[in-house]
């Protein structure tokens, strides 16, 4: 595994970051604190790793907020009002989650949708569903019982270590052989670089687009269970609201480009953790928790301005 | 329509060169046989067999593998996974990089192009890239091999390793068709030559016919219109290029003037950088060098300096740059030009209608009024829109890509007028064009490009086809330089 500049030099702003930060404020030490973030890590960065595919084929998926509160909302549901078994609640909305990725991914391969659109739509629809089907009331599972081993992976921990981020860990582990050593993984590079050539090289394209979607579908529906128990509460109007920028951000500051054919799964970690870290330190620091979103947009924005810099670079007249 | 019932055979072990001019329909019946595009009529067969091509991959699996003009290679992946692409080893779910990697070291070794297979393509030259395309070839087990233009960057080193590699396929029995402008090429390479012509066969010539005359006569191959040209008294000089250097062929420099009054005609294969060139000094890429317009430097750096000079381009593809296809007729006349009528960036409508109404009579434009769509009129009208633009906004210099590209003959012959009217009010023109009868009757002049360097001139009186076709092809040759 070859690490490039770009995946060194965030990591080292994460340390740097942390140092100090643990330095100056010594909550952030604290194991409390560093089992919360990792949680937060772990949740978002499954989703994330798959949104990065999808961005690695040129398309997005803005979707995926909304997909969290519909099937939060119908996963609470089946668990509390209809009294499903766990292991089929779980099945169906993980199910769910992958055949709303494989219908953005039939939008976009076979009624050759921009990506945007498509899943904009996906994006209003989903949410007006879950609106819907919870009546405009907030759901959670309350203390019924029967479903622990689920809940346990989201608010558990195994020797210390929270549950999710084990859960991202060996996520990444798959998303990083289907990447980096698959046949699979070549043909999305490929694709996402020059569809065009790709076809030329006998690549069936739409067949690789298509996947694409259905694995971010399959990861948000991991995180949706994730995201159902660590809030409890699941109100259909806001839960998960703007999730799918989150997942974005990670994966440009991580090195993927929107244009497609780029990125990698370590880039997209790091950029996950930047983000979760920062967004802890903000809480930690004594920054008014409205800046929030001030201090994550510049600093993305610092991110890809140094990296449009560099890139820049290299792109002269040389004679 | 770029191809008209063309038949083509191709035998076991034979190198057939398939040559034309620009726009002969080559590169298209290329991707027709590599099934990129389908035809709408006639067969391809493979050993007798009819066989109906839907992709790419398809006409790989059966053996038929195509060496693009255009270079395909992807540039985020290594050398071995762009031989590969497509058709990768693997052990299981994994790829097997190290084999590729393996067999990619002795595919490259085969072609004497000894890189490390693990080199990103990004990192390569064009001739490499070009090395590399070639090198694909082998990857599979391949039947009938077509290299379009597979020289065009290589050096003649490079290309004598290829020649000598095709010699070895052609023992093995592969059927190879060669595509190439390099005439001299051709006579080294070809068992025997098909002409195409406008889309259609113009002829064949068996292995002892095969010469560089017989082959330019063929390629040229109309009856020629004696066009009397005036000799003109020229203005002084009103575009001077001094050494300018694009990125496309940043090795090398071009110098040229075009004087008031004058029509200067440009000739040159696709990909010579003549386009390249015209667009670096009206700003849409960069350049370095000098430009004077009027015998003063000027700098120009995006297209709004060029056009503040008065130096217009009417570019090569109409649809994608030339026009807005989805505005009015009226609005793509006024657009460089709305600052006229516009007061507090308001645009007041009477004046612009007027000055639209005055573009669309000037050159005799057929819609039915200003506000008929650009996209609903026929090519030649759609040109005439793009050239009333610039006609309009007083031009010093004004430089015509392609003016009658896709543009049919009535049209043609009114916009040749009316650019000759433009030259006789002094504007120095400059005309890019691929089609020769077009120089020939429109230019007082014509220079010749080759791969990024001005290769020569002819003056309108003692200019021929063939003169500008040797300019255009010849030159160096691998015969000169080795």
């Amino acid at each position: 595994m070859k690490f490039q500049t770009k995946e060194l030099v965030i990591f080292a702003v994460l340390v740097v970051l942390f140092v100090v930060s643990g330095a100056v404020n010594h909550q952030v030490f604290q194991p409390g604190n560093l089992q919360n973030t990792g949680r937060l890590i772990g949740m978002y960065g499954i989703f994330s790793l798959g949104m990065a595919v999808v961005i690695i084929t040129g398309g997005i998926d803005l979707s995926v907020g909304s997909v969290f509160a519909f099937l939060g909302v119908v996963f609470s549901m089946a668990l509390t009002e209809w009294k499903w078994s766990p292991a089929l609640a779980l099945v169906a909305v993980v199910g769910a989650a992958a055949v709303f990725g494989l219908v953005n991914g039939l939008l976009v391969t076979r009624a050759r949708l921009q990506p945007f659109v498509a899943t904009l739509c996906g994006l209003l629809f989903y949410r007006g569903m879950a609106r819907f089907v919870a009546n405009d009331e907030t759901k959670g599972f309350g203390n019924a019982k029967g479903f622990e081993w689920i809940k346990e992976l989201a608010s558990g921990n195994v020797g210390g270590c929270p549950t999710p981020l084990i859960l991202l860990l060996v996520t990444a582990v798959l998303f990083y052989l289907l990447l980096h050593r698959s046949v699979y993984g070549r043909y999305l590079f490929a694709v996402g670089r020059n569809e065009e050539a790709a076809r030329f090289a006998g690549v069936n394209v739409k067949q690789v687009v298509l996947m694409a979607y259905v694995i971010c579908g399959l990861s948000v529906g991991v995180s949706t269970v994730l995201f159902a128990f660590y809030t409890n509460s699941i109100s259909p109007s806001s839960h998960g609201n703007f999730y799918e920028l989150y997942a974005i951000a990670a994966a440009v500051l991580g090195g993927c480009s929107l244009r497609g054919g780029e990125g990698t799964v370590v880039g997209v970690l790091l950029g996950i953790t930047l983000l979760q870290v920062l967004r802890n330190l903000v809480n930690l620091m004594r920054v008014p928790s409205s800046l929030e979103f001030a201090v994550m947009g510049i600093v993305i924005l610092v991110g890809v301005l140094l990296d449009s810099f560099f890139k820049g670079q290299s792109k002269r007249i040389t004679v | 329509m770029a191809l008209n019932q063309v038949d083509l055979t191709l035998g076991k072990g034979e190198v057939l060169a398939v040559i034309g001019e620009n726009g002969a329909g080559k590169s298209t019946l290329m991707k027709v046989i590599g099934g990129v595009h389908r035809q709408d009529a006639g067969t391809v067969s493979l050993d007798g067999q009819p066989i109906t091509l839907h992709d790419p991959a398809q006409a790989l699996r059966l053996g038929i593998r195509v060496i693009y003009q255009e270079l395909s290679a992807i540039d985020n992946l290594d050398v071995a996974s762009n031989l590969f692409l497509g058709f990768e080893k693997r052990k299981g779910f994994f790829l097997d990089d190290r084999a590729m990697q393996e067999r990619a070291g002795e595919i490259l070794k085969r072609i004497g192009f000894d890189i490390p297979p693990t080199t990103p393509i990004a990192s390569l030259s064009v001739a490499q890239r070009q090395l590399v395309e070639i090198a694909r070839a082998l990857t599979l087990d391949v039947r009938a091999l077509i290299l379009d233009e597979p020289t065009s960057s290589l050096t003649p080193e490079e290309a004598k390793n290829l020649f000598r590699l095709m010699r070895d396929l052609k023992a093995e029995g592969v059927g190879m068709i060669y595509i190439s402008h390099r005439l001299d090429e051709v006579i080294e390479v070809a068992d025997r030559v098909t002409v195409l012509r406008d889309g259609q066969n113009a002829g064949e010539l068996a292995k002892d016919q095969i010469t560089e005359p017989t082959m330019v006569r063929m390629m040229v191959g109309r009856d020629l219109e004696t066009v009397v040209h005036q000799p003109k008294t020229l203005g002084p000089a009103r575009l001077a290029l001094q050494g300018i250097q694009t990125t496309r062929f940043p090795q090398h420099s071009v110098s040229l003037t075009v004087h008031g009054g004058e029509i200067m005609g440009m000739a040159g294969l696709v990909g010579s950088g003549r386009t390249e060139l015209a667009q670096a000094i009206c700003g849409i890429d960069r350049y370095r060098g000098e430009v004077r317009i009027d015998g003063k430097s000027v700098r120009i750096h995006r297209p709004t300096d060029a056009i503040g000079h008065g130096l217009f381009l009417v570019p090569e593809d109409r649809k994608e740059h030339g026009l807005t296809l989805d505005g009015s007729v009226g609005n793509n006349i006024t657009l460089p030009s709305l600052r006229r009528f516009a007061s507090f960036g308001l645009i007041k409508s009477r004046p612009e209608a007027a000055y639209a109404e005055g573009g669309i009579q000037q050159l005799a434009i057929k819609c039915a009024s200003r506000d008929t769509l650009a996209k609903q009129l026929s090519g030649g009208n759609q040109q005439k829109i793009v050239l009333s633009r610039w006609f309009l906004k007083n031009p010093q210099v004004l430089v015509v890509d392609e003016p009658t590209r896709g543009v049919d003959v009535g049209s043609k012959a009114e916009i040749y007028e009316q650019i000759r009217k433009l030259a006789d009010t002094g504007v120095a023109v400059w005309v890019i064009s691929s089609d020769m009868e077009e120089l020939l009757k429109l230019c007082d002049r014509i220079v010749v490009m080759r791969e990024g360097q001005i290769q020569g001139e002819v003056s309108a009186v003692d200019a021929t086809e063939e003169k500008i076709m040797q300019l255009a092809v010849a030159g160096q040759t691998l015969v000169n330089q080795s």
